[in-house]
C-alpha cells in the first residue's frame, strides 16, 4: 500500500501568539515548530499500517526550507521518503491545489492529513484534495481499518460517531484516537538523515483569499474570586451579574 | 444578492447553528434561499423563514438521507447554478466543513471557516476568522466573484421576526461516482444536549478521580439545563466518551457559560473554551492555571463544591 501523509509545520500548542509589522505578521520570536497534532495521528497510523501490511509512506509539506527539520522528524517517526513543496502556504486552497499536484502521478492508496492545521484551523484542505483528484474524502477520522481494498472507518459528527466503508483510494482527515502518536527514537533519528527529502518547485500561483490583518481578541478582566463556602454567591453573579441564568 | 445556507436537520427539526447561518445571511442582506436534505416537515422547514429565509429547497430523494459529503457538495453546486447565488453560507460542523471544501472547488470559491463576524463589504468583501484555535483572528479578503463562508458558533444572533418560508422540492440528478462511501451506521446520543451546541456547559477533569464521580457533574448539568464535557485525560481514560473531550484536539465550544470542575487549565484544554462567555473554575489548587482565563472562582475540593452549587442552582429553579 502506498500512503502519503501530508503535515503541517506549526506552532507548539503552547505558543503565546503575537504579531508584529502592524499586524500583518506572525510574531516568530521564541516560537517552536511542530507537526501539526492531527498530522501526527495521520502519519502513526499510516505507520502501523505499514507495519501490519508493508507498503510505503511518503510525507509531504507545502512549506519554505525552515520546515525541512519538521519533515525530518516526520521521517524519523517512520516515513519513507518526504517531498517539500518548496512555497509558502498561502491559503487553504493554495495547498490542496500543491498536493493534488504532487499527488497527482503517485498511485497512492492513502492521502492522510490531520483534520485541520492548528494554525489556520480551516479544516477543508483534506476535502479540497480530494475534489481536485476526483476521489472520496472524510473527515474527522477517527478509526481506519484497512482489509484488502476497502477502507472501515468511524467518523465523528456532533454528539456521537457515523460508521463507514468504501473502497481506496481515499483522502482522510484524521483524529485521535486513531492511533497513538509515535515518538522517534535514536534509530529512527539516525537513518532520516539519509533518506529521500524532495524539493519540488510549486505547480501555480493561485490562492482564493487575501489575509489583510491579524487582530487578538480583547484583553480579559480579572477573575473574581467567591469563598468555597459561599456558593449561593456565585449564583447571585450568574443571575444578576453576568445573566446567564 | 443572492444567498444560498446549506441547512442541516436533526431530528426533524433544523439545527440552532443553522438557523444562525440563516440569520447570518439574512444579515449580509439580500436574497436567503435555504437548502435542506434529509427528512423534514413542510411545517419544520418552513420555520427557516422566521430567522430570515424567503425560500427553501429541500432535496427529499432517499438516497440523500444520509449525511454524503460527496452528494451534499454536487447538489450545492446545482442549487447556486439554479438559485444563481453569488455567496453560500453554513455553520461550521463535522459536514459543513469538509461539504464547503468540495464545494469551493466545484465553483471557484473563495472559501472561509471559523467566520465570527458579518463580512465588511465596504472595500471588498472581508471576513474575520478565528485562528490559532481562539488565541487571534484574521482578516481575510475574499477575491472571487463566487464565495463561501462557514460561521462559528454566535457568529449570528438568530432572528425570529420574519415570515414562513415557502418550501419547494429539489431534485438533482445523482451521480454514481458521488455514493462511493457507504455509511453502515451511526451512534449518535440521543435526547442529550449536544455539546457543540450547548449554551451552557460543565466539564470535568481528571481532579474528579474516576468514571464513578461524574453523577454530581451531570447533576449539576441537569439543573442548569447544560451539556457535560471534560478534559483530553479523562476521554483518554474512558472514563467519558471521546465526543465530550474539550479543547484544541477535541471539541471547541462557544457557550454563554462554561463551569470546569477540577480542570487543571492547560493550555490546550483553554484553547477549545476561550469563546465561551463566561468561565468559572472550581479547583482546590489556588495556582491553577485555569483561574486566570475565568470570570468568577471558587478555590474548594469539587466534592464539597459542586453538590452545594446544584442545590443552590436547583433552589432559584423553584
Ligand atoms: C498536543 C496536545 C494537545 C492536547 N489537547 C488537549 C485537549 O484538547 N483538551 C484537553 O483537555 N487537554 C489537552 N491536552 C492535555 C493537556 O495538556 C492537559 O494534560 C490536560 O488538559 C489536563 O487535564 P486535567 O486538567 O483534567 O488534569 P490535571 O492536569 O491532572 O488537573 C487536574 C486538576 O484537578 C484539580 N483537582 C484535583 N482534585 C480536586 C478536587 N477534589 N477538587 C477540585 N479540584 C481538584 C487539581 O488541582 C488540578 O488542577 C493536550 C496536550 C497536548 C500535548
Amino acid at each position: 500500500m502506498k500512503i502519503l501523509v501530508c503535515i503541517t509545520h506549526v506552532p507548539d500548542t503552547t505558543s503565546k501568539i503575537a504579531f508584529t509589522d502592524g499586524n500583518t505578521k506572525f510574531d516568530q520570536t521564541g516560537v517552536q515548530y511542530i507537526i501539526g497534532p492531527y498530522d501526527d495521528y495521520a502519519l502513526a497510523r499510516a505507520v502501523e499500517l505499514k507495519e501490519q501490511s508493508g507498503g510505503s509512506i511518503t510525507v509531504l509539506n507545502v512549506g519554505e526550507a525552515e520546515t525541512e527539520p519538521t519533515l525530518r522528524k516526520a521521517l524519523a517517526i517512520g516515513a519513507d521518503d518526504a517531498i517539500r513543496v518548496n512555497a509558502f502556504p498561502k491559503d487553504s486552497f493554495f495547498v490542496a491545489n500543491q498536493i493534488a499536484n504532487a499527488a497527482k502521478e503517485g498511485g497512492y492508496d492513502l492521502i492522510l492529513m490531520g483534520r485541520e492545521s492548528i494554525d489556520f484551523n480551516s479544516g477543508v484542505v483534506h476535502s479540497m484534495v480530494g475534489e481536485l483528484l476526483g476521489m472520496p474524502s472524510l473527515s474527522p477520522v477517527m478509526t481506519l481499518d484497512i482489509e484488502g481494498s476497502k477502507a472501515k472507518m468511524t467518523r465523528e459528527i456532533e454528539g456521537g460517531k457515523e460508521y463507514l466503508e468504501a473502497d481506496l483510494p481515499l483522502v482522510l482527515g484524521c483524529q485521535e484516537p486513531i492511533a497513538e502518536w509515535k515518538i522517534p527514537n535514536m534509530r529512527g533519528i539516525m537513518t532520516a538523515r539519509t533518506k529521500p527529502l524532495n524539493v519540488v518547485e510549486p505547480a501555480d500561483d493561485t490562492v482564493r483569499t487575501q489575509l489583510s490583518t491579524y487582530e487578538m481578541p480583547p484583553a480579559k478582566g480579572a477573575v473574581k474570586m467567591i469563598d468555597a463556602d459561599n456558593v449561593s454567591e456565585l449564583v447571585d453573579l450568574l443571575k444578576n451579574e453576568a445573566k446567564v441564568l | 444578492m443572492s444567498i444560498l445556507v446549506f441547512i442541516e436537520i436533526s431530528e426533524g427539526e433544523i439545527k440552532k447553528s443553522s438557523l444562525e447561518a440563516i440569520s447570518y445571511a439574512a444579515g449580509i442582506g439580500g436574497d436567503v434561499t435555504a437548502i435542506a436534505f434529509g427528512e423534514a416537515s413542510n411545517d419544520a422547514l418552513s420555520a427557516a423563514g422566521k430567522a430570515g429565509a424567503t425560500k427553501v429547497l429541500h432535496v427529499a430523494d432517499e438516497k440523500y438521507k444520509q449525511g454524503n459529503i460527496q452528494a451534499y457538495a454536487s447538489a450545492l453546486a446545482a442549487a447556486v447554478e439554479s438559485t444563481g447565488a453569488e455567496t453560500v453560507v453554513l455553520a461550521k460542523s463535522s459536514l459543513g466543513d469538509p461539504v464547503s471544501a468540495r464545494l469551493a472547488i466545484k465553483i471557484g470559491a473563495s472559501l472561509a471557516t471559523n467566520v465570527t463576524e458579518l463580512p465588511d463589504t465596504s472595500n471588498g468583501f472581508t471576513v474575520k476568522r478565528s485562528i490559532y484555535t481562539g488565541k487571534a483572528f484574521a482578516n481575510v479578503d475574499l477575491t472571487e466573484g463566487k464565495r463561501i463562508i462557514g460561521i462559528k458558533k454566535n457568529a449570528a444572533i438568530i432572528k425570529e421576526d420574519g415570515a414562513d418560508a415557502a418550501v419547494e422540492a429539489f431534485s438533482v440528478s445523482a451521480d454514481d461516482a458521488d455514493f462511493k462511501v457507504t455509511v453502515t451506521s451511526q451512534e449518535k446520543a440521543t435526547g442529550e444536549i449536544l455539546l457543540p451546541e450547548a449554551d451552557l456547559v460543565v466539564s470535568g477533569g481528571r481532579g474528579l478521580k474516576g468514571p464513578e464521580n461524574w453523577g454530581m457533574i451531570e447533576d449539576l448539568a441537569k439543573a442548569l439545563g447544560a451539556a457535560t464535557g471534560c478534559s483530553k485525560p479523562v476521554s483518554d481514560m474512558d472514563w467519558r466518551p471521546h465526543h465530550e473531550h474539550v479543547g484544541q484536539t477535541g471539541i471547541k465550544v462557544a457557550p454563554t457559560l462554561y463551569i470546569a470542575v477540577g480542570i487543571s487549565g492547560a493550555i490546550q484544554h483553554l484553547a477549545g473554551v476561550n469563546s465561551s462567555k463566561f468561565i468559572v473554575v472550581i479547583n482546590k489548587d489556588p495556582e491553577a492555571p485555569f483561574f486566570k482565563a475565568a470570570d468568577y472562582g471558587i478555590v474548594g475540593d469539587a466534592f464539597e463544591v459542586v453538590p452545594k452549587l446544584t442545590e443552590a442552582i436547583k433552589a432559584l429553579n423553584n
